[in-house]
């Protein structure tokens, strides 16, 4: 599916130098000249050094570095707030680098927006003349404008602040009104430049949940710039990783952790927290056999799970909808007092997760019960599949099989 | 001591040189200025001095008070300048000054707004080339060095006495804050708004109307205020040169050593400093 989508975005080659004697520098670099080389001899600073890499419609497409690799200096290479001395950037099929002033204008008004780290926003507008600005820009009546930029406002939560100045909000709010003044101008490509690295944790979080979800409805394409590679490995389809001016990878979260490219990469790697990546899809194991109710009752359930050799069997109604677990002593008790029904025995308090949840957000759910972990489809109840609590504590410690094994028995006997 | 340099006779021939050549371009400034301050003159001289007094004291008011004119809190901040204005005003007219007061304040009025007409777009262009930055700010402290007497002698020289030199000369000597004030503002913008702006597509002209312009603006208003102020203490000098006002007033107790006359003069012209400068504050604070 992934490779069916169309290309939007196409950097070839792309390099920027800071400096006076530009075109003697890239004289240098296509030799292979260093860059402290070119330093020493031109005075100039290699900024981006031939970066490529295509990115998909659609496709939520991280660069992320520490502070100086280049790729703030690079997403501003895509709109050319800054001017590449090399390269060049497509769009769809034209190329950006070659744009008249007018033409790039016009790509700004209309085919890529940007939210910025520090919001950007105007001390004087009110919230709404914020999110308008853009369409202001573009020349757009004050009606038509209005409504639009109160619809990204809606979009984006923050209905019912119209009125209010930037001043007035919190940082993650005022984030909140660079995006609908983005969403405003409904571009096909929406750059963000370190849009979340100024907020507190746990607001973060939550801007990244709702750049997920207004992603899924959206499907814009969606070029980010992170130092943070949790939040990187959070939001990127794809990420890219950058140092010094160059692209050193480029790969889903996936194949990035599991083969870094290069020693750099794997020093990254190495800190991210692996508990919020691994998700409960990748941890469940499918189960095939369950009991269904009403239609199945204790003798059945019995034999069902006699067949299998397993003492504790998921529950569903007769539309699939997953409802607990039964285990076989409570069905061996409701056999004896010959009753029909399994709802006796039928335990519904357990926990159950959906299939994106990290390890870190299972966690807490496993203290205190004996269940597996039931991982639920979201819009119909359906049972995926089961996380035994073992293959769980593995995840978040790293410990092997023995370790566990010790650590159970020493709970036990507490 | 001989000279070495006579830089004083270079610039008188070219000063001279200017004055003959432009003869009518000079004649077309006085009609222009002259016309202006008599006309203004007489409108706020036909009326009433009462309405004039009662107007201000209303400007003062709003300009303190803003949304909360009709409630308390509006009276306790705009009440007290509103009583200084009525009976500041009414002191000035019970003393006999209160056309001398009102040809002043023509003069302060016309002087700004020529001074503003030039500082406000020099400011802009000292702020955006730094060329231009390089250009204007020696001539800005060369303006603001010179002693304020200094600039009635050319101004004499192309306009001969009157209301005109007054005027040119204050234009020069107040406009030196607004140009400098209006470049801050507008340098203290910050970048990233300026960034998102372009990000955005603005043009430059946008940049400057819809970003730069409007956050600079209490720095550009703080500017005015200083230029009002210089303004009221050079026509007071300007007098010298036969600009009328409270300022002729003041040169007339000077040269008859007339003490009252002195005193009541100069404490008018401080009563309509204060005036001007809590009215445009206020303004500017918003």
């Amino acid at each position: 599916m992934t490779d069916q989508r169309k290309i939007k975005i196409k950097v070839e080659d792309l390099t920027l130098i800071f400096g006076k004697r530009k075109q003697e520098a890239l004289a240098l670099l296509d030799k292979g000249i260093s860059k402290e080389e070119i330093l020493k001899k031109t005075k100039c600073t290699v900024g981006v050094n031939k970066v490529n890499f295509e990115i998909k419609e659609g496709e939520i497409f991280v660069i992320m570095g520490l502070s100086g690799s280049g790729k703030s200096t690079l997403i501003r290479c895509l709109n050319r707030l800054n001017e590449p001395t090399a390269g060049k950037v497509f769009f769809d099929e034209h190329d950006i680098t070659r744009e008249t002033n007018k033409e790039l204008l016009e790509t700004r008004r209309t085919e890529m927006s940007m939210v910025f780290q520090k919001f950007g926003l105007l001390p004087h507008r009110t919230i709404l003349e914020n999110a308008a600005f853009g369409l202001e820009i573009r020349g757009e009546e004050k009606l038509a404008r209005e409504e639009k930029a109160q619809q990204a406002l809606e979009t984006v939560g923050l209905k019912g602040y119209e009125q209010q100045f930037p001043s007035a909000m919190s940082g993650g709010m005022q984030q909140r009104v660079g995006l609908a003044r983005a969403l405003a101008n409904d571009p096909e490509v929406l750059l963000m430049d370190e849009a979340f690295s100024a907020l507190d944790p746990l607001i973060k979080s939550d801007m990244q949940d709702e750049l997920l979800a207004i992603q899924s409805k959206l499907q814009k394409t969606i070029v980010f710039i992170t130092h943070d590679l949790d939040e990187a490995m959070k939001i990127g389809d794809r990420i890219a990783i950058m140092k010094d001016g160059v692209v050193d990878q480029i790969g889903t979260a996936e194949e990035i952790l599991t083969n870094p490219a290069t020693e750099y990469v794997e020093a990254f790697v190495n800190k991210v927290d692996r508990k919020t990546i691994i998700t409960a899809e990748t941890l469940m194991f499918k189960k095939n056999t369950l009991v269904q109710m009403p239609k199945d009752g204790p003798k059945g359930s019995i034999r069902k799970m006699r067949t299998i050799g397993v003492d504790v069997l998921p529950v569903e109604d007769e539309n699939k909808v997953f409802l607990g677990y039964v285990w076989l002593q409570d069905l061996l008790e409701l056999e004896i007092e010959k009753e029909t029904s399994i709802e006796k025995a039928l335990k519904t308090n357990v926990p159950s997760v959906y299939k994106s949840y990290s390890v870190e957000d299972m966690l807490p759910l496993i203290t205190g019960t004996k269940y597996p972990l039931a991982v639920i489809e979201e819009e119909t109840g359906k049972l995926l599949g089961l996380i035994s609590q073992t293959s769980l504590i593995i995840e978040a410690t790293r410990f092997g099989k023995k370790e566990i094994s010790e650590l159970k028995e020493r709970a036990n006997e507490m | 001591m001989e000279k070495l340099i006579d830089l004083g006779t270079i610039i008188e021939s070219g000063i001279n040189k200017l004055e003959e050549n432009f003869s009518g371009l000079w004649g077309a400034i006085d009609d222009i200025i002259s016309w202006t301050v008599h006309s203004m003159n007489n409108v706020l001289l036909g009326i009433p001095f009462y309405i004039i007094i009662a107007f201000v004291a209303l400007g003062a008011y709003y300009a303190n008070a803003e949304k909360n004119a009709f409630k308390i809190e509006g009276l306790k901040k705009g009440g007290g300048l509103t009583l200084f204005v009525i009976l500041g005003l009414f002191l000035v007219f019970a003393m006999g000054y209160w056309e001398e007061s009102i040809q002043t304040t023509t003069l302060v009025i016309v002087s700004t707004l020529i001074a503003l007409i030039f500082s406000i777009p020099l400011g802009i262009l000292a702020a955006r080339s730094k060329t231009a930055d390089v250009i204007i700010r020696p001539i800005l402290d060369l303006m603001q060095t010179m002693p304020a007497f200094v600039y009635l002698i050319p101004a004499i020289f192309f306009f001969s006495v009157g209301n005109t030199p007054g005027v040119v000369a204050t234009v020069i000597f107040s406009l030196p804050p607004a140009v400098r004030l209006t470049c801050l503002g507008i340098q203290n913008v910050p970048s990233d708004v300026i960034e998102a702006g372009r990000a955005f597509g603005a043009t430059e002209k946008q940049i400057l109307f819809k970003i730069q312009l409007p956050l600079a603006k209490p720095t550009i208003l703080a500017g005015i205020n200083q230029v009002i102020l210089l303004a009221l203490s050079m026509v007071v000098i300007a007098s010298m040169v036969g600009a009328k006002g409270l300022g002729s007033i003041v040169y007339q107790g000077i040269q008859q050593n007339d003490i009252a006359k002195g005193f009541e003069s100069g404490l008018g012209i401080v009563i309509l400093a204060i005036i001007l400068d809590r009215i445009t504050q206020a303004i500017a604070k918003k």
